[in-house]
């Protein structure tokens, strides 16, 4: 312990002076982002572990690969199933990205109330806005970055694992390369992760907004005023019409992304069918990042206000 | 420029008063107790202070205005809102790492040499400390902050005796350098009256009392004295009186020492005895 006359002894100013006076807003930021990851590791954990069960599978269905090889170099069996373990995949990391991201939003304000350590972080120098920017980053950048870093790289692995299998079963990889369409698959799958996460961002958004709000069950806050509704409808009118405006505001940007006419028909197959001008010219889109920004903000205003619950 | 300064501050929730009309100026390097019973608007006022509740009236930290310029604010105050608040999941290093990621006036180094003299480990989870441990690390991060202003809301609330004392001792040895300010709200009166140097004693909103500890000491006097004294004490209108163990002490504010001294034993009277004839007096004119 020191004694006291060397705590008063100390220069108190000389340390104030060397230090900046504040950070800029890109690292407390990354701060702000790197304490929700410490925080919700589902985030990675879960995509992972979807992951590591799908390519269980796919070590298992190596057994059947040479045999569906040699039946396509032959002309007996067609290609088409070739890429279906990886289409899979993507969509099981994505589904499950879905349910994580659904989660940690509407935690993302209410936890801290929750557990007082709101107090705890507003005593540090990171202002309302980094905070809820950081926390609504986690859903519309970082979910989609961490799926498309891991469908990526799994597919990556399960590319250079059947291609081992038909070198050790004497097969010519060439078979395998000229049918895995996996080029593609990485601008594609890319392309819509991004439109998802944009056309997605209002309901995050609300999300968020609803867990700086709600008292107790953010969920239901989240969800009732809008199903409510939607069960009433389908009731009294025998119609659906809000109940397919929350399948659009949901998972109308996969159908966008992924379906060569935006309509959930045929699926995307090429780069060359992909049609981002009529995506970003959608007015639902833009509305839709309107309305999130709106909500961010109205998320902003509450957290300034919002005590321990 | 004094550290707080405000005038006429106000706060209500709904028809229920918490702050009706302050007015308190805290200069710098003072350590000021916020002394009131439950319900006095302690809180209140230090939330006000930190920019965290809107509020009516004029009030300025360090030359700034706590609600709208709290961002700014906060890079020179700092907090300790109440224990247990710290993030149960956090590890130790991750509070570290976090608050210099964050704070550009913390200390790592300093904070680890607090740390290193508890026996907290750096890979635990605050969930899995003891509530003194967590306590000792909020301090540790806390006082590694060179923040000019500190504000410590019940800090040693639910702690045992060892963990309280040791709080305030460190704070007192290896924070405080008289160039900075400390406010302190307590129950525990008696476990912070040797740190302080300014006291203000919070009513139902109101100050009943705002003086230096100094001024205190000379104004107000105890005195012990035997039953056949009683009655010519109490012509000296003492504010409080206690029996106890054959003779009854009474305190006084205002009054000669010398003439108390020919009546029996003077001394300064604690606190904690000057708080509760202070607020007797006012339940009692209340009823």
């Amino acid at each position: 312990m020191t004694s006291p006359s060397d705590a008063i002894d100390e220069p108190a100013v000389a340390p104030q002076d060397a230090a900046p006076t504040a950070f800029s807003w890109r690292r407390l930021f990354y701060w702000s982002v790197r304490r929700e990851l410490w925080e919700n590791r589902s985030i990675y954990v879960a995509p992972l572990a979807m992951v590591a069960f799908g390519l269980l599978g796919v070590l298992l269905s190596t057994i059947a690969l040479p045999h569906y090889l040699r039946a396509i170099a032959e002309g007996t069996a067609k290609a088409g199933r070739l890429m279906g373990p990886y289409s899979f995949l993507a969509f099981s990391v994505m589904v499950v990205q879905f349910f994580v991201a659904v989660f940690y939003s509407l935690g993302a304000l209410h936890g801290e109330r929750r557990d007082r350590s709101i107090l705890f972080w507003k005593s540090l120098p990171v202002s309302d806005l980094i905070t809820v920017l950081s926390k609504a980053a986690i859903p519309i950048v970082v979910v989609p970055v961490i799926s498309f870093a891991i469908i990526f790289s799994s597919q990556l692995f399960m590319m250079l694992w059947s291609t081992l299998v038909t070198l050790v079963n004497g097969i010519s990889p060439t078979v395998l390369w000229s049918h895995l369409d996996l080029s593609t698959m990485w601008v594609v799958l890319p392309y819509g992760l991004i439109v998802n996460a944009l056309w997605q961002a209002p309901v995050f958004a609300w999300f968020i907004l609803v867990s700086g709000w709600a008292r107790r069950t953010p969920i239901l806050w989240a969800v009732g005023p809008f199903v409510a509704p939607a069960l009433l409808e389908a009731g009294a009118f025998r119609t659906s019409h809000i109940g397919k405006f929350l399948g659009e505001r949901f998972f109308g940007g996969f159908a966008e992304a992924y379906t060569i006419k935006g309509d959930g028909g045929g699926t995307v197959q090429y780069i060359t069918q992909l049609n981002p001008a009529r995506t970003f010219s959608l007015p639902e889109l833009w509305i839709g990042l309107a309305a999130a920004a709106a909500m961010l903000a109205a998320a902003v205003w509450l957290r300034r206000r919002r005590e321990p619950i | 420029m004094p550290c707080i300064e405000a005038r006429g501050l106000r706060k209500a929730f709904g028809a229920n008063v918490a702050l009706d009309g302050l007015d308190l100026k805290v200069e710098a390097g003072r350590i000021l107790g916020l002394i009131g019973p439950n319900g006095a608007g302690k809180s209140t006022a230090l939330l006000a202070m930190l920019g965290l509740t809107p509020y009516q009236g004029e009030l300025k930290v360090l030359g700034h205005n706590p609600w709208t310029e709290r961002d700014r604010l906060m890079r020179d105050v700092c907090f300790i809102a109440d224990v247990a608040v710290l993030p149960r999941w956090m590890r130790v290093s991750q509070a570290l790492d976090y608050v210099a990621g964050v704070h550009p006036r913390f200390d790592r180094a300093k904070a680890e040499g607090f740390l290193d003299r508890t026996t907290i480990k750096r890979t635990s989870k605050v969930r899995e400390l003891s509530k003194g441990m967590v306590t000792q690390l909020h301090l540790a991060l806390i006082m590694a902050i060179d923040a000019k202003l500190l504000i410590l809301d019940e800090p040693t609330l639910g702690l045992d005796i060892l963990f309280r004392k040791q709080f305030y001792d460190s704070l007192l040895n290896d924070y405080f350098d008289r160039s900075r300010t400390i406010v302190v709200t307590t129950h525990q009166v008696e476990e912070v009256q040797h740190i302080l140097t300014d006291v203000v004693f919070l009513d139902r909103g109101r100050i009943v009392l705002d003086s230096s500890m100094e001024a205190l000491e000379a104004r107000y006097l105890e005195l012990a004295v035997t039953p056949e004294q009683l009655a010519a004490a109490r012509t000296f209108r003492p504010l409080y009186e206690r029996a106890g163990l054959g003779r009854s002490f009474l305190i006084f504010d205002g009054v000669d020492r010398a003439q108390l001294e020919e009546l029996g034993e003077v001394r300064t009277p604690s606190l904690a005895d000057i708080f509760v004839a202070r607020m007797g007096e006012r339940q009692e004119r209340a009823a």
